[in-house]
């Protein structure tokens, strides 16, 4: 009969160099989560996602899914923790970022009073076209309310407490922002007139049906399990066709949504807004392309990372 | 495996040369960037105290130096470009706001709102500005050239501590005097209702600038006395985790 060398492992806090924790026949296949819910039982209010576990104070934290036995370690493993401080899960992040927004916009289309002049209180705009952009704006927010909590599969557990407050007061604040613009007694509406609002309008939906779209296709693929080697590619969905021009086709349409609805409205707010988002998609389209085109071998060299032939 | 480790060193060699020609480059172009700076805000010291020499008034001094003052103020952007490029070891952030609220003072405030140049507290920040200036950058100049006499280190690491508040009341005063012209005339001001559907309030914005004075000097004054206690008494200073 084969006897299991046990591992015993001992936390360290990774600054003050403090013994916190002495774990004794800890199974040699057992996982840094585990080792986590371990600990946690000791000190029970840093729960899981709170730790950082390390092999040297100064590495990077080590993953849940290592397996204790592959780490460089004897069989005693010395680790140092990290509190990365109170941790909200990715959905409840997702869902006050939405809330906000949407909210607040219906504030300013209500013209709720103390926002605008005292005898515009209460009153609805006259023009159609702001009619219109409350509904595209609410169901922008509700459409991505929907999503996480149906469709979207996170990876990352957690976020942390600050990063939120930081998230949610740039989300609601823009809102609100552009929300005053559209729903101000001195509204002007489009040079163009109901020309440039049904384009405009007819694009918004084409994206949004776009994007939602390419959460399905994304939320289909990670179904098959995580970790599956394949990179999404094209559907019979013609909306998930733009997958053979570029990696992230979500932010691409999430892009063309907001440029449409700032056409719609003709408001400098919203596409200083969406040049913001932009950005910061842009950063993250060509991070998830580098990604993919580094795991995948065959990854198709005609896909560019947010914009064809572009970008 | 042994081939690409080959291809690495004569690799590495050839960056080290590239780093090494670069840093003679760039210590170069810093030694002239520096002694230029210094010369600028020297000329416009010189300035000013011989217009105060021969007017007895400061009424019109700003009038006088005004050209050369923006000139040098505003050759200052290249120096965030220096930390963005990484030949200056300093946060691109902190040079940017730095520089960024004297483009501001001297463009958007003493440039463009002439009723204003005439005050004291012109005069205040000026002053402050030269002194400082002088300083940093013959600080700088020396350094590179590596015959730094130690008045010069003392000066530019103890004379900020009087320096930059004296500096702060004195845009903070200007920037409260342009506010009634700034409401009365509506200079870069856009109100409703206009074709884009936006507006912008210049009076407003004046307000909330000076406002983030309040967060933001301390941090730049606790960072220049950090440095200090670094500089001149070789103490290390364990920047707080987070």
């Amino acid at each position: 009969m084969r006897r299991t060398t046990f591992f015993e492992v001992r936390v360290l806090n990774g600054k003050t160099k403090e013994h916190l924790c002495f774990l004794d026949k800890v199974e040699p296949y057992s996982t840094i989560g585990d080792i986590k819910s371990l600990f946690h039982k000791s000190y029970p209010h840093w729960y899981p996602a709170r730790q950082a576990l390390s092999l040297d104070p100064k590495d990077k934290s080590l993953r849940d899914e290592d397996v204790l036995q592959n780490l460089p370690v004897g069989t005693t493993a010395t680790m140092y923790f990290r509190d990365l401080g109170p941790q909200i899960g990715w959905t409840m992040v997702f869902l006050a970022e939405c809330i906000g927004p949407l909210l607040t916009y219906l504030l300013f289309y209500f013209r709720v009073p103390y926002i605008y002049s005292h005898r515009y209180a209460l009153t609805s705009s006259p023009h159609h076209v702001v009619r219109l952009a409350c509904a595209c704006h609410t169901c922008h927010y509700m459409k991505k309310l929907i999503e996480t909590m149906f469709v979207h599969r996170f990876s990352h557990g957690t976020m942390p407490l600050r990063t939120i407050v930081r998230n949610c007061s740039y989300y609601w604040g823009f809102s609100a922002w552009l929300a005053y613009y559209i729903n101000h007694p001195l509204y002007t509406p489009p040079s163009y007139g109901e020309l440039q609002v049904n384009y405009a309008l007819f694009i918004f939906m084409m994206c949004e049906v776009g994007n939602f779209s390419i959460h399905l296709t994304l939320n289909n693929l990670r179904a098959e399990g995580s970790r599956s080697n394949r990179f999404p590619a094209p559907t019979k969905n013609p909306f998930t066709w733009l997958f053979f021009f570029v990696s992230c086709p979500n932010y691409t349409y999430e892009v063309g949504a907001w440029l449409s609805f700032s056409i719609m409205t003709q408001c400098l707010p919203v596409a200083l807004y969406t040049l913001l988002g932009f950005l910061q998609m842009a950063t993250w389209a060509k991070g998830k392309h580098r990604a993919y085109s580094r795991e995948f071998k065959e990854y198709p060299s005609v896909r560019m990372a947010i914009i064809p032939l572009m970008l | 495996m042994a081939s690409s480790e080959e291809d690495g060193t004569v690799e590495e060699k050839e960056n080290n040369n590239k780093r090494r020609t670069k840093s003679a480059l760039a210590t170069a172009w810093l030694t002239f960037y520096n002694i230029a700076m210094t010369a600028g805000w020297l000329v416009l010291a010189i300035a000013m105290m011989r217009f105060y020499i021969q007017k007895g008034t400061h009424k019109g001094l700003y009038r006088s130096i005004a050209r050369t003052l923006k000139f040098f103020q505003t050759f200052a952007l290249v120096e965030v470009g220096h930390c963005a490029i990484g030949i200056i070891r300093t946060s691109v952030i902190v040079t940017g706001v730095q520089v960024c609220s004297r483009i501001f003072m001297v463009w958007f405030i003493t440039n463009s709102i002439r009723q204003i140049q005439n005050e004291e507290s012109v005069i205040l920040f000026l002053v402050v500005w030269t002194m400082t200036e002088i300083t940093r950058y013959s600080y700088y100049t020396f350094n590179l050239l590596h015959h730094l006499p130690y008045f010069i280190k003392w000066a530019r690491y103890n004379l900020f501590i009087v320096l930059y508040p004296l500096g702060v009341i004195g845009e903070l005063m200007t920037i409260y005097a342009a506010l009634p012209f700034v409401r009365r005339s509506g200079i870069y001001s856009m109100r409703l209702p206009n074709k884009y559907n936006v507006s912008f309030d210049y009076y407003y914005c004046l307000i909330i600038v000076m406002l983030s004075y309040i967060p933001l000097f301390p941090q730049l004054f606790f960072h220049m006395l950090r440095q200090r206690r670094r500089v001149l008494h070789g103490e290390v200073i364990v920047e707080k985790d987070d």
